[in-house]
């Protein structure tokens, strides 16, 4: 039955992408401000966070593991880097807080690695624990408190537009930042991971049948280890950009967002079991979610009511593909039972 | 004889102070089919492991080609060309064919990027060995169950294998997939490649290979040429008990039918399916893995509900819906998977009695009475003769004779006028097997009706009073087991 | 067999909950050592048994969904939806002065059990008939009910309430024992009666264990199922009529870290994330050893209570290790015997 759920799920992008396409006409038909290049802008540049964290949630429950910790891994990566180059007087530009906050991230990782890797603890668990741990070393250790400066550098980093949208009718105008190109860039190297190198085929083989990938050579701990390393590298990589489009450091309001991205990649298609989904439907459930949360204004509904849509839309979402899957095993028996006889 | 291509030699092996192969030896000729034999927990699954590197053995020494190994590993093993078959294939469901072929040579060359046309390459050399035509591009997951196994073979056959060693490779197969699945065999064979064929079924063992070696407790009981073999001699080397199979004559029938099948249908799986069932008869009903055996013994539990014809307990219409429709009508279903569908595993023994009948121990409310929960597992464990020190420990601590037990002491204790029984033997030792037609037997005699849907049929014709076989979803033909045999009954299944 | 001996043999009987026994009274002997007077008093005691109930229950909750291999996220969102009712319901029952008749507060506890099983039985039908997976069936539904809260006040508080509820619910019984702590223990007496000694804990550990097999046995999944997260629902309700008394207001977005710590606690206490195992003492004793902690710790001034969640996190990244070596058998410190 799994195996059916998976392939099933494997063929979902068009449905999702149907669905998004049939709300951006809905939203365009009762607004007619959809389509106008500042708020495709604003989507777009609404994505990037949320787009960023996506990636290394799939890669985790690709792996066939689920990880809550990013949040707080990239809350707690992203204080420090900020706090750390704003003791130091640090005056350069974006690349350095870039690696600190990468080098950071790989050592939070690291420590999920750890345990979910070498000692095959479920992740889920692990990562509970270690969101908490992370919080409680940020806020505890650190003493973490809101800074309202942060490096010049990065300040300009999240001000800076690769062009500026502008609305023909109203005028208003909306710019593309150039945090665009790092999501951008961080979807580029992970399909290459996963799709090109035998270290992503590895992830997706580990999610299938980790036994059977043990055997056929995929050293399983070593893969999962460096898997969430660069997860960690990953969901820093967000918290920074988060620091520098918001040109401040705000060290809890990222946590608690663990949710609704994992719910984007669920409903983009990706098996929950583990081992199945693509890039692609992942960006399209993720896009859908931050389109359905930013739009509530177009479509004239007060945005107390956001939360309201966003949940129906989880269960509505994966209710479909639950009661789908259910069709197509029941056809499927049927099917191959016709073909014997 | 020729040089031997495999020699294990006194391999010893313990696992936390249990001894699992007591100096046990194996010699294999190039390009013999070899079937290793013997009941579960004899330690044929850990020589297959210790062969192939996967454990590593505490005295003893494996020769392969000549070439001497104190121990061997993983990597030794497929570089001198030993290729294991698990039972499961150790495929990806959810990757193409074309990976599932390819990713274990590409890792084996230390490749680190995806090449896809190298990697069509190899797929298409690999299956091109054993004339498979597949799909390369579809998901394994898609493939039937002997696709999958041509996979794993397939995949074998690429590192220049010598050896292939295949675990219970007929359990999920058809006959027709089982009678392809020895032509390839053969192929092998002829091109020189030697395959240890592990298994527990006696007519295998018969029908493909040439040399066999049976092990009991992780001891070797006799080595030889199968021609020297036949059925007596073969399960006495696998359980050293011998046994007098009874016949089965129905003693206290009823009158009237307490079961009664009337054209029952299930649209793609089983068709006009009429037949009657009285106290103290044991129908058996036989068919191949696809004849619809399986889904008409769900149907008789309500797990896939008929959608035509009728059936009629004691001669009133029911209709079952579920599986607690049958319960309440007094059907008992012991399924065909026992680790899956009829355990708990890791619950106990006692939990696992009584957890059909539960609704019967408690009071209205659901408080259970621990006092008769107590006796009534007594009472099981005691009938049904369960080894066990206490019945609170878990259900995964006992033998596959004494899970069986379980799974049918659950049934019993619902005290069903009708038993349907789907395989209630596979993956049962001999002896526990014996057991177990004894057990069922008494029951009929003591006024129950069974009903046992098994191919084996050996088990039913020794066990049954009528045959019913079933080909392609209908009853293709009707036996009374005294007077007719195995051959026939076979003719009507194929 | 000398008292060593017996000790271990006691140890060993259920390593998981020993454990946690042990935590908690190194930290409770810790506490005596360095900050005695200011922990053990009476008052502090009352004070951390009014504390831990509102996630208690919540926690309690998830611990049956988890014994049937579920998971129930939504309950925080199902306590401040039923907190956020229960305000509004008491204020328009309030006259002028905010006084309310006598038969107002019960009304509002049965109205609000009301509503968590309706929300539970939600979550149960989504995952029983639809088979939503449970984790996104009650992350979907956690955010519907926030949703809905958020809707019915705006995103403010509801705040001056009647002031006898609060004033009831944090009395202490007998002038000693906190009310919130009666609610929780019912509470607990009433699931570890359910699990241990009723059809319904035999059939829901069953189907944690093995639901294909629980199918088989004729077990009716669903309902359980519904049943299950109903109970989930309720209990949640209990713990967000707790909050509302603590806070003296509810708003839809408290106690949001709840979720996760909950969760903590019950995995903490050794119910099987997968299914099929736990105890309601495990998950009692984690619960207890949580507040203690936290209490603990803020008795020490100078320690930022922002280190109660990593050492929260270590301690159960921690067992989970722990558990590792025990099942594999690993002895860290000893040889290892034969």
């Amino acid at each position: 039955m799994q195996r059916f759920l998976k392939k099933l799920s494997r063929r979902n992008e068009p449905y999702i992408f149907l669905v998004l396409l049939v709300l951006c006409v809905l939203i365009e038909v009762r607004s007619g401000q959809f389509f106008t290049p500042n708020n495709i802008v604003d989507k777009l540049s609404a994505l990037v966070v949320p787009g960023i964290f996506a990636v290394g949630a799939f890669m985790v429950i690709v792996s066939g593991g689920m990880d809550v910790s990013f949040p707080a891994l990239a809350s707690l990566s992203a204080y420090a880097t900020t706090k750390m180059l704003l003791d130091a007087n640090y005056t350069g530009g974006i690349w350095l807080p870039i690696l600190v906050s990468l080098a950071i991230g790989a050592v939070l990782g690291a420590f999920n690695g750890i345990f979910v890797g070498y000692f095959g603890l479920p992740a889920l668990i692990v990562t509970l624990g270690s969101s908490s741990v992370f919080k409680g070393f940020m806020q505890g250790t650190l003493a973490s408190r809101q800074l309202a400066v942060i490096p010049e550098g990065m300040a300009a980093f999240g001000r800076s537009a690769i062009f500026v949208a502008t609305n023909p009718e109203s005028g208003l105008t909306s710019r593309m930042p150039m945090a665009f190109l790092v999501f951008v860039a961080v979807v580029a190297v992970a399909w290459f991971i996963l799709n090109r190198t035998m270290f992503g085929r590895g992830i997706y083989a580990i999610g299938g049948n980790e036994v059977s990938a043990h055997r056929a050579g995929f050293s399983v701990r070593k893969t999962k280890f460096w898997m969430y390393v660069f997860v960690g590298m990953i969901a820093s990589l967000a918290g920074l950009m988060r620091t520098c489009m918001m040109t401040q450091m705000h060290p809890t309001n990222m946590l608690g967002m663990e949710m609704n991205i994992i719910a984007g990649v669920v409903l983009g298609g990706t098996a929950i079991s583990g081992g199945a989904g693509t890039l692609t439907g992942c960006m399209l459930g993720t896009l859908l979610i931050v389109i359905v949360e930013n739009s509530m204004i177009l479509l004239g509904i007060p945005t107390v009511w956001k939360s309201v849509f966003v949940g129906a839309l989880i269960i509505i979402g994966t209710g479909v593909s639950a009661l789908q899957v259910a069709r197509a095993n029941r056809a499927a028996a049927r099917k191959t039972a016709k073909e014997v006889a | 004889m020729a040089q031997p291509l495999l020699r294990a030699v006194d391999i010893c092996k313990s696992f936390a102070g249990v001894q699992a192969l007591k100096g046990v030896s194996l010699e294999i000729q190039p390009g013999e089919i070899h079937c290793l034999a013997g009941e579960n927990g004899c330690g044929k699954s850990t020589l297959i492991k210790i062969i192939s590197g996967v454990y590593q053995q505490d005295s003893g020494y494996i020769e392969f080609n000549g070439k001497r190994f104190g121990k061997i590993t993983p990597r030794d093993a497929i570089a001198s060309g030993i290729q294991v078959i698990y039972q499961d294939f150790s495929i990806f469901p959810n990757l193409t064919v074309m990976e599932n072929l390819a990713l274990n040579s590409e890792l084996a060359d230390g490749h680190k990027l995806v090449n896809r046309k190298r990697m069509r390459k190899i797929a298409e050399e690999a299956i091109a060995k054993i004339n498979f035509d597949v799909e390369l591009d579809r998901l394994v997951g898609t493939l039937s169950v002997a696709e999958k196994q041509m996979v794993a073979i397939s995949r074998a056959l690429m590192f220049n294998a010598r050896l292939i060693i295949m675990d219970e490779p007929t359990t999920a197969l058809t006959r027709k997939e089982v009678q392809a699945l020895f032509k390839i065999i053969m192929r092998l064979k002829q091109q020189g490649i030697a395959i240890l064929f592990v298994s527990h079924k006696l007519n295998e063992v018969f029908e493909i290979s040439e040399r066999f070696t049976i092990f009991r407790s992780g001891e070797l009981v006799v080595s030889g040429n199968t021609s020297d073999l036949d059925d007596k001699k073969f399960s006495y080397y696998m359980t050293g008990r011998e046994f007098e199979d009874e016949l089965f004559t129905p003693q206290n029938l009823s009158e009237k039918p307490v079961l009664e099948a009337k054209g029952l249908g299930l649209t793609g799986f089983f068709e006009d399916i009429s037949f009657t069932l009285r106290k103290g008869e044991i129908l058996g009903i036989t068919g191949l893995l696809d004849s619809g055996r399986t889904e008409l013994a769900l149907s008789l539990f309500g797990m896939r509900p008929a959608d035509k014809g009728a059936l009629y307990k004691d001669g009133e219409e029911i209709h079952l819906k579920s599986p607690q429709d049958a319960i309440k009508n007094r059907i008992g279903y012991v399924p065909e998977d026992r680790l899956s569908e009829g355990l708990f595993l890791p619950r106990s023994i006692a939990d696992n009695v009584v957890i059909s009948e539960i609704d019967r121990l408690a009071s209205g409310v659901g408080i259970i009475d621990r006092a008769k929960r107590r006796s009534e597992i007594y009472r099981w464990v005691r009938d049904m003769a369960i080894a066990t020190p206490n019945p609170e420990n878990a259900c995964s601590t006992l033998s596959g004779g004494n899970q069986q037990r379980i799974v049918l002491a659950k049934w019993l204790a619902c005290n069903p006028d009708v038993l349907v029984l789907n395989g209630p033997t596979v993956g049962v030792d001999i002896g526990s097997k014996h057991d177990i037609h004894a057990i069922l037997q008494r029951l009929a005699n003591e006024g129950m009706a069974i009903i046992i849907i098994s191919d084996d049929l050996p088990e039913v014709l020794q066990n049954c009073s009528r045959l019913l076989v079933l080909k392609a979803g209908r009853v293709a033909a009707e036996f009374l087991p005294a007077s007719t045999n195995e051959q026939e009954v076979l003719s009507h299944m194929l | 067999m000398g008292i060593g001996a017996k000790l271990s043999a006691i140890y060993r009987r259920d390593r998981h909950i020993s454990r946690l026994i042990l935590m908690m009274v190194v930290w409770a002997a810790f506490m005596a050592i360095t900050r005695f007077d200011k922990f053990y008093t009476l008052i502090n005691f009352q004070t951390m048994a009014s504390q831990f109930p509102e996630f208690g229950l919540m926690s309690l909750g998830i611990m049956v969904c988890m014994i049937t291999g579920g998971i129930d996220l939504s309950t925080v969102g199902v306590a401040n939806l039923v907190s956020i009712c229960a305000a509004m319901l008491m204020k328009g029952m309030a006259n002028e002065e905010g006084e309310i008749a006598a038969y107002v507060i019960p009304l509002c506890f049965v109205i609000a059990i009301a509503l968590g099983a309706v929300a539970g039985a939600f979550n149960g039908l989504l995952i029983s008939r639809i088979r939503i997976p449970p984790i996104l069936a009650t992350l979907g539904t956690s955010e519907l009910f926030t949703g809905i809260a958020i809707v019915l006040t705006d995103g403010k508080a509801v705040s001056k309430l009647p002031r006898v509820y609060s004033s009831t619910i944090n009395s202490k019984i007998f002038g000693l024992i906190p009310t919130q702590l009666v609610f929780f223990a019912v509470m607990a007496l009433i699931l570890w009666f359910l699990l241990t000694r009723t059809t319904y804990g035999t059939k829901i550990y069953m189907i944690g264990t093995s639901a294909r097999a629980a199918e088989f046995s004729g077990i009716r999944m669903s309902l359980l199922l519904i049943k299950t997260y109903m109970l989930s629902g309720i209990c949640a309700a209990l713990g967000g009529m707790v909050m509302l008394a603590n806070y003296n207001s509810a708003r839809a977005d408290y106690g949001t870290v709840y979720t996760l710590q909950c969760v903590l606690i019950v995995v903490l206490g050794g119910v099987n994330p997968n299914g099929g195992s736990g105890k309601t003492s495990g998950v009692v004793l984690a619960i207890c050893l949580l507040q203690m902690l936290q209490t603990g710790i803020n008795r020490f001034p100078q320690i930022s209570s922002y280190y109660i969640s990593l050492i929260w996190g270590g301690v159960l990244i921690l067992v989970m290790v722990l558990n590792y070596f025990t099942e594999h058998n690993i002895h860290l410190f000893k040889p290892k015997r034969s």
